[in-house]
This record gives structure tokens, sequence and C-alpha cells, in this order.
């Protein structure tokens, strides 16, 4: 295995499907020239030429609606989104557009495209650049969501969306692309709606995705250092949510808190809480416990902001209460 | 077939010509005719939702789509039953659809506004104004890329040159050259605003320079004409990989949608009215009269044919089932997940 940033992963993922097949194209402001706003798509432009590698203007409506309209008659696309609050543009075309495309044709238009980019908070970006919109897609029937929190998920599931024959909403986490982690050679690909156990344990389930999972984890530590022995399962994909995962480890451990770095309200904490008190009302031994971000627009002050958002401590507190400790 | 025109002088209309003539006036009436039968099968309670007749737009769709090879594509908005007819969608699909049935062309799931035939390469049927035109410029970028030389054309109406899709998606297609047609049908009311009340430059063909765009304004009510602009449209997107801006003057007779009086609040009747006098059938109608090739007992048998298929795709669509209570949940996703 070869160790790689999460960035190097995505880079691996897109540079080997495009090579795989010919119907793979990237498009997106500065994916090209620039080598991506992020620096993802680095090298692709002077590997694939720019048939494949689109430079557009700032139109995010516009050409993610081209994206749309290439995927209706059989191509592949990835739209690049800068980031993920940009694509408050262009979210008429995944939502209209793309998400209903095959239901209300009969059946007859597939819609394989990907939409990516970076979501979520980075450092004191405030309100409008730090956002997590995970929810708002995975509210739409006709989209996968999907937002990895390791190189090796980032790339193999990079590469199971743009293999996928449904629209698939692919959010990456800015502060998740210098991270290191082992990535498997070969056609490494995870399958979309797979959670993955990241810390096995006993007493208390953790349930956290994309950037919530580097802190549930050190909050794992620290409970561990107490004598608590925590689970911690990175959902990795939204939507379709692997319930049978969650089910198994809250009927193991009764005991559960989820964590997202996006607000409560309606959240996709809501959705997992929902779907574990009716499904394994029975095994539950205390309420369970959502830790998410602050119900405020960001903002920019650095401490306000390190108040807002999900860390490590706010992670062990909500597990010693469900344990009631 | 010789014969005196008007002005005296004697000129040769060939069979070719006339049967095409004879063409385009039976796709027009059949449009006209599919559209009154909508109509009284909406006003029945047959057909739901949100429902926008074609009547007095007819020569558009059919001068356009005349020019269009098989292998071409055509994404229009939710105003597209003769749009799909004109496409050789059959009276049946379309008109089962319209009823929500099994065997409508989007198995009674679209309904009226999202009309689908990928086998003819009719895109839909979109329901957001102005949201397909970038589909459009898309479906084109594909054909470029696999090296055709297949065209889109994308039909919407004039308001929906006011939003902001229809911008970017022009300034991308003439940036990146992509074979597509945007035909603006300017039928002079979005709704019931006005034109005037609603653009602040009224002459849409203008808004092509805008993108250094070719564009043309064309008279809509003459097929002939329209079919002419869509000739010169279409081969400057196969061969040269051009876009053009099209802006068809035309008018509906009828309201906005179902729900809309012809006229009354935003317009009057004197108004509709003397648009009647330049309707579509009417005119070419006159003209192959004029040539000597058409006339009352033609006119009647032809009428009487349309007639005859709308009635039998009003018997097709009744007597179909509804879809299966599981095709509900059938095709959110694709059946087979990867490729
Ligand atoms: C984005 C959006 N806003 C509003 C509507 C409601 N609406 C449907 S049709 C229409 C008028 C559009 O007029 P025009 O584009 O000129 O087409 P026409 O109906 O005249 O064919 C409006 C406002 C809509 N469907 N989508
Ligand atoms: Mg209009």
């Amino acid at each position: 295995m070869a160790t790689l940033t999460y960035r190097d992963a995505l880079n691996q993922a897109l540079r080997e499907e495009m090579l795989r097949d010919d119907r793979v194209f990237l498009m997106g402001e500065e994916v090209a020239q620039y080598d991506g706003a992020y620096k993802v798509s680095r090298g692709l432009l002077k590997e694939f030429g720019p048939r494949r590698v689109v430079d557009t203007p700032i139109a995010e409506l516009g050409f993610t609606g081209i994206g749309v309209g290439a995927a209706m008659v059989g191509l592949r696309p990835i739209i690049e989104m800068m980031t993920w609050n940009f694509a408050l543009l262009a979210i008429d075309q995944i939502v209209n557009s793309a998400a209903k495309m095959r239901y209300m044709s009969g059946g007859q238009i597939g819609m394989p495209i990907v939409f990516r980019g970076p979501g979520g908070a980075a450092l004191q970006l405030a309100a409008q650049h730090s956002q997590a919109f995970e929810s708002w897609y995975a509210h739409i029937p006709g989209l996968k969501v999907v937002a990895p929190a390791t190189p090796a998920d980032a790339k193999g599931l990079l590469k199971a969306s743009i293999r996928d024959d449904n629209p698939v909403v692919f959010i990456e986490g800015e502060m998740l692309y210098n991270l290191k982690g082992e990535v498997p050679e070969d056609d490494h690909v995870v399958p979309i709606g797979v959670a993955d156990i990241k810390r096995a344990g006993k007493d208390v389930t953790i349930i956290c995705h994309s950037k919530t999972v580097g802190p549930a984890l050190k909050a794992a530590e620290a409970l561990a250092a107490e004598g608590i022995d925590a689970e911690v399962i990175d959902l990795r994909s939204i939507r379709p949510l692997d319930t049978e995962t969650i089910l198994n480890s809250v009927g193991k451990t009764n005991r559960c808190v989820v964590a997202e770095e996006g607000w409560a309200f309606a959240g996709v904490g809501a959705q997992v809480v929902d779907t574990i008190q009716r499904e394994a009302f029975d095994s539950l031994d205390a309420p369970i416990l959502r830790v998410t971000g602050a119900d405020v627009p960001m903002p920019y002050n650095k401490h306000l902001e390190r108040a807002a958002k999900v860390d490590a401590s706010k992670i062990q507190d909500a597990a010693k209460k469900v344990l009631y400790l | 077939m010789t014969t005196t025109a008007p002005g005296g002088k004697t000129r040769a209309v060939d069979q070719a010509t006339q049967a095409l003539h004879r063409g385009y006036l039976r796709q027009m009436l059949l449009i006209r005719r599919f559209e009154e039968k909508t109509g009284e099968a909406y006003s029945l309670g047959k057909i739901g939702g949100f429902c926008h007749l074609y009547i007095g737009q007819e020569a558009v769709a059919v001068g356009a789509m005349a020019t269009l090879r098989p292998d071409d594509h055509v994404i229009t908005a939710y105003r597209e039953h003769g749009q799909a007819l004109a496409r050789g969608l059959s009276a049946r699909s379309v008109m089962a659809e319209l009823y929500g049935k099994a065997t409508g062309s989007s198995g009674g799931k679209g309904g009226s506004m999202h009309i689908f035939d990928a086998a003819k390469g009719f895109l839909g049927g979109h329901g957001i104004v102005g949201s397909h035109i970038p589909l459009a410029a898309g479906v084109a970028f594909a054909h470029k890329y696999r090296g055709g030389d297949q065209v889109c054309l994308c039909f919407f109406g004039e308001a929906a040159a006011n939003i902001g899709a229809f911008h970017e998606t022009l300034n991308m297609a003439e940036l990146w050259d992509l074979p597509v047609v945007f035909v603006i049908e300017n039928n002079g009311y979005g709704m019931g605003t006005a034109v005037a009340r609603a653009a602040a430059i009224t002459n849409f063909a203008d808004r092509g320079a805008a993108y250094g765009m070719a564009s043309e304004q064309v008279d809509g009510q003459n097929v002939l004409t329209v079919r002419e602009a869509f000739d010169r449209a279409v081969a400057r997107a196969r061969k040269q990989s051009k876009p053009t801006l099209l802006e068809i003057k035309t008018y509906r007779y009828v309201g906005h949608s179902m729900s809309d009086a012809a006229h009354g609040t935003y317009r009057s009747k004197e108004e509709v009215d003397q648009y009647r006098q330049k309707d579509p059938i009417a005119i070419l109608e006159d003209l192959m009269r004029a040539a000597g090739y058409w006339d009352d007992a033609r006119h009647q048998a032809l009428d009487a044919e349309v007639m005859a298929e709308v009635a039998d795709s009003v018997t097709f669509a009744e007597e179909s089932p509804d879809p299966d209570p599981s095709a509900l949940f059938r095709d959110v996703y694709a059946e087979e997940g990867h490729t």
C-alpha cells in the first residue's frame, strides 16, 4: 500500500477512471490550466487535454446543466464545484434536472454524473464559505450522497461514484485534502452505501462521517483512557444509508452519539436517530445525543468559530452523557 | 402542376414540394386537433395537473422538426405536445401520457410537462422555466465530444430568455462552438406578463449579439419561412459546429394553461382575434390554394383523417391501463448500480 494524501487519492481516482473510460470528463472552474482550486485535478489537463478537462466560466448553474445534458446522452461527466457553497447556484440542476430525469422520463433517460468538491468549513472563512450541505442533497430521492473521511475511502468511493449510473453528490473535506493515509494499489473501489467501522468497541457507538471522523476517533482514544470502549462508525455514504451497520452496532452497545459538521435541524443525524428509535428502540439504554455545528451562521473570529464547530471533546462529553457518567 | 399565382405569373410547383407542403399542413392540423381534444379531455377531468396548449404556434414546431435527422436531439419546455407530435411521437403515446397511463411516452410518470421519447431523440418536456437551456448545450457538448455531427434544438418561451440560465448557456455555447440551436418562441406573453413589461430589450434576437452569436428574427406563422430559418441554423450547427439564436415571432390563441382564459385580464379579445387572422394553418392553405393544389374537398378529407387519428389516440388512452402500483418506486435509481 502507498501512503497518499486525500487530495492525491482523489487525483488518482480521477486519472484512473479517465483512463478506463473515454466517456468520463472533468468540468469546472479552474480545473484545467490552474490544476484545480485545491489541486485535486493536478496534471490532468496535461495528460488528457482540453477535450476532457474543461475550464468553465464562473457559471455554476450553466455548466452544471451542461454536465447534466451531456449525461442525458450517455457521457459520464464529473462536475467540480469549487466549493459546495457555490453549488447553491446550481442546485436547481442537481435537484430539478439530475435527480428527476430517470423518473419523470419513465426510466428512459439515465443520469451517470458526479458532482464533487469540498464542503464544510475550513478556517476562518466566515458565514458564506463554511457550510455542510450533506442533508440538503440526502433529502432528495434520485441522488446518492457520499462523503469520505480517509484517503483510501476518497479514492475508492470516487471510483465507485464515477462508475455509478446515478447522480452522485460527492462531498470532500477541504480540511482533509492534506490528510495522509494508506491507499490500496490497483483498482480500489469502495461500494456506495456501506459504512465502515473505523474503530470497534462495545460500550458506546459514535456515528460520524467526513470531517467528524477524525475528532470521533480522537474522542474514542480519550474515552479509552477512561476505560470506555467506543465504537466509531463512519457512514461514508449518507444516501443510501447503511442502516444495518448502524443497528448492529447500537444493538451491541445500547448507547449512541451522532456527530456531524452541519446544523442540527433536519440534519443527517436526525435521520440516523429516527432509524434507530424505530428499528432498535428496545436496545437503547439512553436517549441518543447529537453533536452538531452550532445553530448559527459561521462567525469569522477564531474563538467564536471554534465554539461553533464539532470537536473531539464535545463528542467525548456526549459519549459520557449517554453512559450517564 | 402549373398554376397562375395572384400576380398573374405562371409558376410551377413540383410534386415533391406539394407533398412536402401537404405534410406540413397535416402535422399542423394534427397538432391543432390534438390540442383541441386535449382541452376537452382536460375539462372533463380526464387529464390533470398543469396543461399548456400549443394552439397558434404549430408552424414553429413543424417547420423546425422538418430540418432534423433521426439521430438529432430536441429538448423543450412544458408547452411541448405539439413539438412531440412534430418530432414523430405518436398521438397515442402523447395522449396516453396526458392521461397518465402506462402506455404513455413516459409511462404515465411525466404527464403533460414531461413527455420523453429517447428513441426519437426527444429529451423532454421540462417544467422549470429556462432550466433545460443548459441541458441542450450539454447534449450538443456530447455530440461534439464524440465527434458526431448531430444537432440539438432547444425550444423555450421568450420569458425564459430573461432567466440567468439562458445567458450563462449562450455564453458557453458560443465560447465552445456547440452545435445547438436556441429557439425562442416569442408568443408575446409569459403567463400574463406581456413582453414589454418583462424585458428591457424586447427584440430577443438582439441578445445574440451580447455573446457574438448568430441570430435571426423569424415570422413564426408561416411554416415555410420557419423551415428556411431552421435550415440555415441547423446547417450552421451541423457543418460549422456553431450555435444560433432564433427568435420566432408567434402567438398563442389560448390561455397560458388550462386554468387561464384566452383573453381577459392581460389581453383583449380584439388582440386575440387580430392574431387569429394570421393563423399558420390558414396561411399555408391559402398559399397552396392559390397555387392550385389545394381545395375544400382536400381540406375536408385531411381534416377527417387527423380527427380520426386524434379520436383513436383518445380511445387508446381511455382503454390503456394505469401504471402498475409497483411503478411508484421504479426508476428512482438505475436498477444496475454500476457499469
Ligand atoms: C423558474 C420558474 N419560475 C416560474 C414558473 C411558473 N411559470 C411557468 S410557465 C411561466 C411563463 C413562461 O413564459 P414563456 O417562457 O414565455 O413560455 P410560454 O408559456 O409563453 O410558452 C411561468 C412564470 C416556472 N415554471 N419556473
Ligand atoms: Mg411566452
